[in-house]
């Protein structure tokens, strides 16, 4: 066990180590970063003094790890576009991204499981070809269709609910919740629906074809034999044992929640991360993109290791393989 | 006269094949396949059949702006579909637009394809540490979602390149941002069924009789690992048409000079509050029904190649 969490620990390092030579050699090679933070009229003295200071002349190695060692303090310098410190404009952005990526990873759990476990029991019932229907649906029709016509449906048309935006905000610290207010709860349920909707399917999907695997599988063929209820065997051993992989794939999908929530955010105008990446990417502004970069990596990774490691936890085959292993 | 014959027979055995079969038995699956075909000639003949050329700024007229569709009181037949911001037909406009739309999806994916197709091959038929690396930066990137790689070499590219050189080459920049994000899918598939296939006797006999290494990779396993392959490819078209559609939406895909479906989509959503749906509605409805009927030859496509996971 412990030998596993060092090696997941050492792997992790060197993804992270890998990355960040992408965002460096982002940060370094594409665009002049010294031509994009001063002006035209700036003189060439200018530009070499600020290029000196900037530390851009010093040897590749010795800007890498300056680059490392920054970035492990959260320095992750100032935005070309915006001129604001990268880390000021990420934690200002992050609770909003964490919040709507949280509520849709519920909303997809607490829809997609019921769904899944109602179409695995019965799969010829005609509310599971509905359900069927509407997951082929979900995966056909991109994210930002589905929020546009939630949009034109709730927002333009019947005018119930806020179409971009948080609604009011609470501090708490640095911490910027709309999770306390009305109105902000109002404001995510459209943005939440649209992200978690390709989960849901995934995970109604997977429960499913799970449900359908194990309940061919002899222990319950056994204990029907046994005379249990069907209650019992539906949910106390058909779905428990369906719900490893369920965990685990949630785990995984929850780091990428929250890079679609760049669409969802551009679709809302969400004010979160994503939002800030992707205007970004349009003018170029290489500090934002590679912090996000970073930022992401880490919790793919993070995410990842926690997933693995709960795994075998989880799973007592894992762990007697792991010895080996 | 062989090859004219080996054609009919190729053509007769196909049409004898359980594939055609299971093909006829299935309606939604004759229907996916006719729409596809639809969408595919309706882009090639794009030109042809368009009521109106959306690139002409000659034959736009701002006073036809937010035309609404025919069946309107205000509109006209003349634009069936209603026009836009600048008064360009809609219809045109999907008709040319589902064009670009389809050839970012066929050529990433075709991209995605010879990439990953190569590099399983190898991986599997040699491995040791080129296997190992290979794998290793498969494990990495796809554990990160395409569309975000897809973003990123866009981003990159747009960095590099100065605006002039980006709007012209921009689509080539997309199909091989699309195009590298999706490799993975096929270099794992193949290098699994590479690994099985090679301890096969055909394998061993064309080593015995001194085939070199490519040809015995790309001349005989690789025909033996085409069928899981081609399942991919569907299923990564449709991937591909979707990130497509939803870089552009975005705005980090193709310019708004030469609009792909999601382009048009972006556009559109600006007049969704004053009431004008028609710009978003109707060229959403072609891309989610373009990718639907992708989705679905996929879907059929899987089960009648691997009757084992019906």
């Amino acid at each position: 066990m412990i030998a596993l969490i060092i090696r997941r620990l050492f792997q992790s390092f060197v993804v992270m180590l890998a990355v960040a030579l992408v965002a460096f050699s982002l940060f370094r090679y594409v665009g002049d970063p010294v031509s994009q933070m001063v002006g035209q009229e700036t003189s060439i003295a200018d530009r070499e003094r600020l290029r000196e200071e900037l530390g851009l002349n010093d040897p590749i190695i010795v800007q890498f790890s300056r680059f490392v060692l920054n970035s492990l303090q959260g320095k992750f310098g100032i935005s070309f576009r915006l001129g604001r410190p990268v880390k000021e404009l990420i934690a200002e952005r992050l609770p909003a991204t964490l919040e709507l990526s949280l509520v849709a990873a519920l909303f997809s759990l607490a829809v997609g499981i019921p769904m899944g476990v109602y179409t695995g029991l019965y799969p010829h019932r005609y509310l599971s070809k509905f359900f069927q229907a509407i997951s082929l649906i979900g995966i056909s029709l991109p994210t930002f269709l589905i929020g546009i016509l939630l949009i034109l449906i709730f927002g333009v048309i019947l005018g119930w609910l806020p179409t971009f935006g948080r609604g009011e905000v609470v501090k708490l610290g640095w911490w910027s919740t709309g999770l306390l207010t009305v109105s902000g709860w109002k404001a995510i349920i459209m943005p939440a629906f649209t992200l978690g909707m390709f989960q849901l399917t995934l995970i109604m999907r997977l429960v499913r074809s799970e449900m359908m695997e194990v309940l061919r599988a002899d222990f319950i063929k056994f204990a029907r034999a046994r005379g249990l209820s069907n209650r019992a065997i539906n949910f106390g051993h058909a779905l428990k044992n369906t719900l490893v992989p369920v965990i685990t794939i949630t785990g995984l999908q929850l780091g990428s929640i929250i890079a679609f929530a760049i669409i969802t955010e551009t679709v809302f105008q969400w004010p979160g991360m994503g939002l800030l990446f992707l205007q970004s990417i349009q003018f170029a502004d290489i500090p934002v993109m590679s912090t996000y970069l970073i930022l992401i990596a880490f919790f793919f990774v993070l995410i990842n290791m926690i997933v693995d490691i709960l795994y075998h936890i989880v799973d007592p085959r894992l762990r007697a393989e792991g010895a080996v292993v | 006269m062989r090859g004219v014959e080996g054609l009919h027979g190729a053509i007769r055995r196909f049409f004898d094949s359980d594939l055609w079969y299971s093909f006829t038995r299935s309606k939604v699956t004759v229907l996916a396949a006719l729409v596809t075909l639809a969408f595919i000639l309706a882009a090639i003949f794009a030109p042809l059949i368009a009521p109106h050329d959306p690139f002409d700024p000659a034959s736009l007229d701002l006073m036809d702006a937010f035309t609404p569709p025919a069946w309107y009181p205000e509109g006209t037949t003349e634009f069936l579909l209603g026009t836009d911001d600048q008064g360009r037909d809609l219809l045109s406009t999907i008709l040319y637009g589902s064009r670009i739309s389809l050839f970012v999806g066929f050529a990433s994916m075709l991209f995605a394809m010879v990439v990953g197709v190569s590099l399983g091959l190898i991986s599997g038929y040699i491995g040791g540490p080129i296997d190992a690396v290979l794998m290793r930066i498969a494990d990495v990137q796809i554990s990160f979602p395409a569309i975000l790689i897809a973003m990123l070499v866009d981003g990159v590219a747009r960095g590099i390149l100065p605006t002039q050189r980006h709007e012209a080459l921009a689509i080539w920049v997309m199909v091989f941002s699309i195009g590298i994000s999706n490799w993975v899918h096929f270099a794992r598939t193949v290098r699994g069924s590479t690994m099985v296939e090679k301890n096969k006797e055909y394998v061993q006999a064309a080593r015995v009789i001194g085939r070199s290494r490519p040809t015995i990779m790309f001349q005989h396993i690789l025909p033996n690992v085409m069928g899981p392959v081609l399942v991919i490819a569907t299923i990564g078209l449709a991937v591909a048409i979707l990130t497509e559609a939803t870089l552009s939406y975005l705005g980090v895909g193709v310019p708004p000079t030469k609009p792909s479906l999601g382009t048009l989509i972006r556009i559109g959503q600006s007049f969704l509050f004053a009431g004008e749906w028609w710009i978003v509605i109707f060229p959403g409805a072609a891309l989610a029904t373009l990718v639907l009927a992708v989705n679905l030859l996929g879907d059929w496509l899987r089960d009648a190649l691997n009757p084992k996971l019906r």
